[in-house]
């Protein structure tokens, strides 16, 4: 038994000194190098409720992935048509996933173009109206318009990991949520609202020429010519404050976008000093931008992001060498923000912003010293309490208390869990637990002990029959954190962790360890009576 | 030192019918006062919406705060005090539009007008309305498995679903009481609140199992005593552990509720309903229900 008191307490304390330096770093930061070659933890996290920070959700529209790649298709096949001299009418998007085609002519001679070049698509239906005038309609491949959804959703993934890491934010989390939402935390964020119009543009740039012959005021009044569109210039007026729309008459086609962009940067402008945002092609933009230049001398090429024509400089020669540049009214935080997402990428598809929390570092703050200090006052109380009830088998509940938060901490740091408000709370609920298990303990051996038992008995069995009522009401919570753990989402998951992880700290902690104490108070140090 | 002396004998059990019309009425009460008042009051957690906090570095008027709002028509929009003078939250409950974007203009014609005084946006919340109904229905889904889970556990535990069924009637009963206080005083239950329910689940449970637990050592060595009695003596067994327990406990919200803050207000205020309920439907509702299981049990099976 003694022999056994010995091994106990060795392997006791080594855990104990184990978890006290797991979550030593977070109680300092000066701790030699060698440290962390010992003991693989870090700083316990807080949440972004206790530290500050910003918590989005995004949702990313993937079904727009899919129109666009259909709408992409549709010019494609107008193109194709033409080339082969055949006579295409009506051509439409219709639904997102569909073409509605009106062409004459050779049937056979489109059916192949179709049916060799357009696999990807099905037949729906094909009507002859008149005068040999075939009304055709195509649908993407389901299998297809799936892949391109998921393809759209990693690759959006992707690109907000590029921004983020660009705009440097420490220890982001990006990570997917179901099947296309997007979940991003940024600790320690200062201005969300600059990270939010960060992380949330599409970014798409696209180069597209003016329809130099067309009139953009009868456009507006509903005579848009064929193959044209009508996109936007916004700035705001410096004399009013208020936002000016020009409208530009375009071509619908895009001639380059910016896939085929190298690099974006800021770049101040030697004469006004005002920033700009360079951008160099790689070897195929930069043939692409040269083509698109040297056909199209003199005419204006609009440079538009987003749907926003940013500006459209007439052409004065064929550039060679891959560069032009963005210009507008930028300061330069906006500048450098647009050389981000632009060297970024652009997202495949929108996002639609549907949870975003932030919460100033203030705030975090003084819900840190608030809570540090109710936890100190009523650790405080609890602690004298039961020193006063239960005098020297207090002082060793206690103990077992304090070890406990130390355990729950220890377990917190290594497996780089994060602390949060619901998480105090969940370990608060198992300190309660943890007073309750030595009370238990505490108020069983004195009824054993009134029962005229000896002290070793009145241990012995005391221990034996609390151990009972203890585990079967700490598995029967632990049963429902883990419950809660699986099905339950942010906050309700914090509060489930700290629970468990405080729940099987106290089975160890509340009956083993104090269990130590007794033995060896009674069996070594021989006590007669006990202090309870 | 003795809180209760040993061989006390409440005769908790007896009370039972007089206690069962308590309960009856407070659930009624806690039932009438949610539809009286058409359901909880859900706060933007739940419901969607924006909720803004702000603080000045000088004192201002809420009337400021709220016509600031209305001048830039953000009409339907709550503006509460919040802890401090010059500290506010603006709640907006909107379940459409571009959220988002309301936000955004809220937050930087705020900044605009209030240029003097130094404006901090401390907190910002924006919720989609499909985020807090998916959060709703995740949250009832991972209650009502641990529901089922702890319902299994302990009728396994204690070889007789009526144990099970009376731990949890009486979970049951404590979260319809909890929730009943949420609406008549009117809080907005949030996460936060969220997290009480939980605790309250955890703490409540917990009780019931201790007496449970004794009351099955009991009855090996009470052969001869009918189940009532046994119960009562396993009550007044651990009365002196219920009050010590609980009593610490109820120490440490107390204190979370005077100096925890007003995040912490609320919160502490539902666990304090939620522990004193807890503890009484331990020997009120979950004891009783055992008992009255079991004698139907017993009476079918003597037919």
């Amino acid at each position: 038994m003694l022999r056994s008191l010995k091994w106990r307490i060795i392997f006791y304390g080594a855990a104990t000194l184990f978890a006290v330096l797991l979550f030593l770093p977070t109680l300092t930061s000066e701790l030699p190098p060698w440290f962390f070659r010992v003991i693989p933890t870090e700083k316990i996290h807080l949440g972004l409720d206790l530290q500050g920070g910003m918590h989005l959700i995004l949702e990313v529209e993937a079904e727009k992935a899919v129109e666009s790649y259909v709408e992409r298709i549709k010019n494609n096949l107008r193109d194709d048509l033409r080339d082969k001299g055949i006579p295409v009418g009506k051509l439409e998007r219709e639904k997102g996933n569909q073409i509605l085609l009106e062409v004459s002519g050779d049937k056979e001679k489109w059916e192949k173009i179709l049916s060799q070049r357009y696999t990807i698509f099905q037949e729906l239906s094909s009507t002859s109206l008149e005068k040999g005038i075939w009304r055709v309609s195509l649908v993407l491949d389901s299998r297809q318009a799936e892949q391109i959804k998921k393809g759209a959703i990693d690759q959006a993934l992707e690109t907000i990991r590029n921004r983020i890491d660009q705009f440097g934010v420490s220890e982001p989390e990006i990570t997917l949520q179901g099947v296309d939402r997007i979940l991003i935390q940024l600790p320690g964020i200062r201005d969300p609202q600059r990270a939010i119009s960060l992380i949330g543009r599409t970014a798409l740039l696209e180069f597209k020429l003016v329809d130099e012959e067309g009139n953009p005021e009868e456009a507006l009044k509903g005579n848009l010519p064929e193959g044209d569109i009508i996109l936007y210039q916004r700035y705001v007026d410096p004399k009013t404050g208020g936002t000016k729309k020009i409208p530009y008459l375009l071509k619908e086609k895009t001639l380059m976008t910016g896939e085929v962009l190298k690099d974006a940067r800021i770049a101040l402008d030697s004469q006004f000093h005002e920033p700009y945002v360079a951008l160099e092609f790689d070897d195929i933009g930069a043939k692409l931008f040269e083509q698109v230049t040297g056909a199209n001398v003199k005419k204006r090429l609009a440079i538009i992001l987003d749907d926003n024509v940013y500006s459209a400089p007439v052409i004065q020669e064929r550039i060679a060498g891959g560069r032009a540049q963005i210009t507008g009214r930028f300061d330069t935080k906006e500048a450098s923000d647009l050389a981000i997402v632009l060297r970024a990428g652009a997202l495949p598809a929108p996002v639609k912003i549907i949870e975003q929390r932030s919460v100033g570092p203030s705030l975090g703050q003084d819900s840190i010293h608030k809570g540090i200090l109710s936890t100190l006052i009523s650790a405080i109380l609890v602690v004298l309490f039961m020193i006063f009830y239960y005098r020297v088998a207090g002082i060793v509940a206690d103990i077992a208390l304090l070890l406990n938060v130390v355990f729950v901490l220890g377990t917190l740091a290594i497996f780089r869990a994060t602390l949060t408000l619901p998480g105090i709370a969940g370990l608060v609920l198992s300190i309660g637990m943890a007073v309750d298990a030595n009370i238990l303990i505490h108020e069983r051996i004195k009824e054993e002990l009134r029962w005229g038992k000896t002290i070793r008995a009145a241990i012995e069995q005391g221990y034996h029959r609390a151990f009972i009522t203890i585990i079967d009401s700490n598995l029967t919570t632990l049963i429902a954190a883990i419950f809660l753990y699986q099905f339950g989402t942010g906050p309700v998951r914090g509060f489930a962790v700290t629970l468990s992880i405080g729940i099987l700290a106290n089975i160890f902690t509340a009956v083993y360890i104090t269990r130590w104490v007794f033995d060896f108070l009674t069996l070594k140090l021989k006590v007669k009576r006990l202090s309870i | 030192m003795e809180l209760i002396r040993p061989g006390t004998r409440f005769d908790f059990i007896g009370k039972k019918k007089f206690t069962l019309w308590i309960s009856v009425a407070a659930i009624l009460l806690s039932l009438g006062s949610i539809f009286f008042h058409s359901g909880l009051r859900y706060g933007v957690d739940f419901a969607g919406g924006i909720l803004i906090q702000i603080r000045f570095s000088k004192v201002t008027e809420i009337s400021e705060v709220r016509s600031a709002l209305e001048s830039i028509g953000v009409k339907d929009s709550m503006v509460q005090n919040f802890g401090g003078e010059s500290e506010f939250l603006i709640r907006l409950e909107k379940a459409s539009g571009d959220l988002e974007e309301v936000s955004k203009k809220i937050q930087s014609s705020l900044q605009e007008r209030f240029k003097d005084k130094t404006l901090e946006i401390r907190r910002v919340e924006v919720v989609g309305p499909k985020v807090g109904k998916d959060l709703k229905r995740k949250a009832l889904w991972a209650v009502g498995l641990s529901f089922l889970s702890i319902l299994i556990y302990v009728a396994w535990r204690f070889k007789q679903v009526s144990y099970g069924l009376g731990g949890i009637v009486a979970l049951v009963h404590d979260i319809l009481i909890t929730f009943g206080v949420i609406s008549i005083a009117d809080l907005e239950y949030s996460l936060s609140l969220m997290a009480v329910i939980l605790t309250i689940i955890g703490f409540s449970i917990n009780d019931t199992i201790v007496i449970f637990d004794r009351v099955r050592e009991n009855i090996k060595k009470m052969r001869k005593e009918n189940l009532e009695t046994v119960f009562n003596i396993s009550i007044n067994e651990t009365l002196g552990r219920t009050i010590l327990t609980s009593g610490t406990v109820m120490i440490v919200v107390l204190i979370l509720f005077f100096f925890g803050g007003p995040v912490i207000h609320d919160f502490a205020l539902t666990l304090i309903v939620g522990l004193i309920s807890g503890t009484y439907s331990t020997v009120y509702i979950a004891s009783p229900v055992v008992l009255f299981w079991s004698k139907q049990v017993t009476s079918k099976r003597k037919h």
